[in-house]
């Protein structure tokens, strides 16, 4: 039976601008974002508080593997510190177990790992209060910086919003690749951004449902910054190798509409159910790559997408298909699955009726239905620059001047969580999860904690120098299993007492 | 869907196409009645410049 519960996390690289200077380097503008966070809060920002070093267990405790780090801290980088950029390279680990940290030319916020799709709304959404806060506090320096959550500027470049599902790793890569694709070119039906401009650089003029859709170049690949693939190869699970596969999703939009995030990362989770049950629709199209391009391109939904069997389906159709696929299979007395099937249900419903009817919960919509009735009120082209401001600044972050925020407040876009859960979140670790002991060690051991990474935590105990621990089981580490145990801890040693170490094996070669 | 709306094509995501016609039967669909009052509020919150903020919204590209 299909449950839509799944190891899960988010990623947002923002687009930033630090307003009347476009020439600012935004390097150095994303470590100033990141830092601008971490520093009133006394969170460590730095390249080297990133554990990128590979562990090797020696000893067991309680699940955790447990050894000697045979390496300095200063050696636990990646960047030559003579490197010029090295100092751009801001790192920090945040209150509730995410990353916040400078990739490439933009600050991106990685939520912690959670289990359901509400979850993944709610973290992704306190990413968003960790970005407005960095804004807020650069609004008080000599050089201000703006962050939007979104995707491109329309003049050629691009930057992800990625997904992160843990696969069960005897799941035939290939049976992921055919089963996704179809899903992928169709979903961003689903949770779509919208955006003015047709082709990477806008040459084309009017409004196409996704923001990625165009960048993408490949079917199959490793790649994430060129020739990206609809399905990333990418192999690098943060966890037991045996066991998980990490699916690195970059075909998505940024969303900011709380329905559009639930049912993007819902069905997705359902859809890898039925994919590693061995239960995915057969459907495979003649050309993927077109398909998306067209799908994106075609807001009355209805393009024929040619399939490998000679005949044609819509974008419609293929979603309708896996949709029932999924209810087929799902269990029905699980409330989180059936939430995610009813609101699915709700969007394909309205899709095929009145896709107007969803500007209240996909961003695609609301952000089409607001351009249309700016245009046709001032009577202005798809291509006049009010209508490409508005379609980036949908995505500021700040309540005061993004237009998703203007329009979620009065009531025009569906909300799902509340700010009380959502400032929670910013800084309390989910349920179920290692992010757990992540944020235990972040918010409490100072100085003690050397360095964190998705799956370990480097502490300095002591007497035994530095020491790893590794998180390999992303399901223990969890708040149900260690809260009690946790409780008043505030030193390297005392977590690991707390955990159950009371031996470690010190590495002799 | 109805039959006789516009479909906004464009074959390829790269240059060198003709600019595509927005999908005037599509847009005829949308009801622009109930969101008149939120313009008026989107007026007081836009860049003033919008021009130049769009050409200066440039940014290096990313995964």
């Amino acid at each position: 039976m299909l449950r839509v519960r799944r190891v899960m996390g988010a990623e947002t690289e923002f687009g930033l601008s630090q307003p009347g200077n476009p020439r600012a380097n935004p390097m150095r503008d994303s470590a100033r974002v990141v830092d601008a966070y971490a520093g009133p809060r006394g969170l460590k920002s730095s390249q080297n508080f990133w554990d990128f070093a590979t562990e090797s267990p020696l000893a067991d405790a309680r699940g955790f593997f447990m050894n000697i780090a045979d390496a300095d801290a200063s050696q636990l980088t990646h960047v030559p510190a003579d490197d010029v950029e090295a100092q751009y390279l801001a790192n920090v680990v945040t209150e509730n177990g995410a990353r916040y940290y400078v990739d490439h030319a933009h600050p991106e916020y990685s939520s912690p790992e959670v289990l359901t799709p509400r979850d993944v709304v709610t973290f992704d959404r306190a990413g968003d209060l960790v970005a407005l806060e960095s804004v807020r506090t650069l609004e008080k320096s000599a050089e201000p910086v703006n962050l939007y959550k979104n995707n491109t500027d329309s003049k050629g470049a691009s930057y992800g919003t990625h997904e992160n599902y843990l696969v069960d790793r005897s799941t035939d890569f290939d049976d992921i690749v055919t089963g996704l694709v179809p899903f992928f070119v169709t979903r961003q039906i689903l949770c779509g951004s919208g955006r003015v401009g047709i082709g990477r650089e806008g040459e084309g003029t009017g409004f196409q449902i996704s923001s990625r859709a165009d960048f993408f170049e490949a079917e199959v690949g490793l790649e994430t910054t060129l020739r990206r693939p609809i399905v990333n190869t990418r192999d690098e699970p943060h966890a037991d190798p045996a066991k998980y596969r990490r699916l690195h999703v970059i075909i998505g939009d940024a969303t900011l509409a709380e329905p559009a995030t639930f049912v993007r990362f819902g069905s997705t989770s359902l859809v890898l159910g039925l994919i590693e049950a061995g239960l995915a629709p057969r459907i495979e199209l003649a050309d993927a790559l077109q398909s998306l391009w067209d799908v994106s391109h075609d807001l009355s939904l209805s393009t024929p997408l040619p399939l490998a069997d000679g005949t044609t389906k819509t974008a419609l159709e293929i979603q309708e298909i896996y949709y029932s696929a999924c209810l087929e299979h799902a269990d029905p007395d699980d409330a989180e699955t059936s939430e995610v099937l009813a609101e699915w249900r709700r969007f394909l419903d309205g899709l095929s009726t009145d896709p107007t009817t969803l500007a209240d919960s996909i961003d695609w919509v609301a952000k089409w239905v607001l351009l249309e009735s700016y245009r046709s009120r001032e009577g202005i082209d798809w291509d006049h620059p009010k209508l490409a401001l508005i379609d980036v600044q949908y995505h500021d972050v700040r309540p005061e001047k993004g237009l998703f925020h203007k329009l979620e407040r009065a009531g025009r876009i569906r909300r799902m969580t509340t700010d009380a859960e959502v400032e929670a979140a910013v800084v309390n670790a989910p349920d179920g999860t290692r992010a757990f002991l992540r944020s235990v060690a972040v918010s409490r051991l100072g100085e003690d904690l050397v360095a964190a990474s998705w799956d370990s935590l480097v502490l300095n105990a002591g007497s035994f120098g530095v020491v790893r621990l590794p998180m390999h089981e992303p399901l223990k580490g969890t708040r149900e299993l260690l809260a009690h145990r946790v409780e008043g801890i505030e030193t390297a040693a005392g977590l690991l007492e707390a955990l159950g170490v009371d031996r470690l094996t010190v590495k002799n070669d | 869907m109805s039959s006789q709306e516009q479909v906004q094509r464009d074959k390829s995501s790269g240059g060198g196409d003709a600019p595509v016609d927005p999908p005037e039967a599509v847009q005829g669909q949308i009801n622009t009645q109930n969101v008149d009052s939120i313009l008026d509020e989107i007026d007081g919150v836009l860049e003033s410049n919008a021009e130049e903020f769009v050409k200066n919204f440039v940014q290096k590209g990313g995964q």
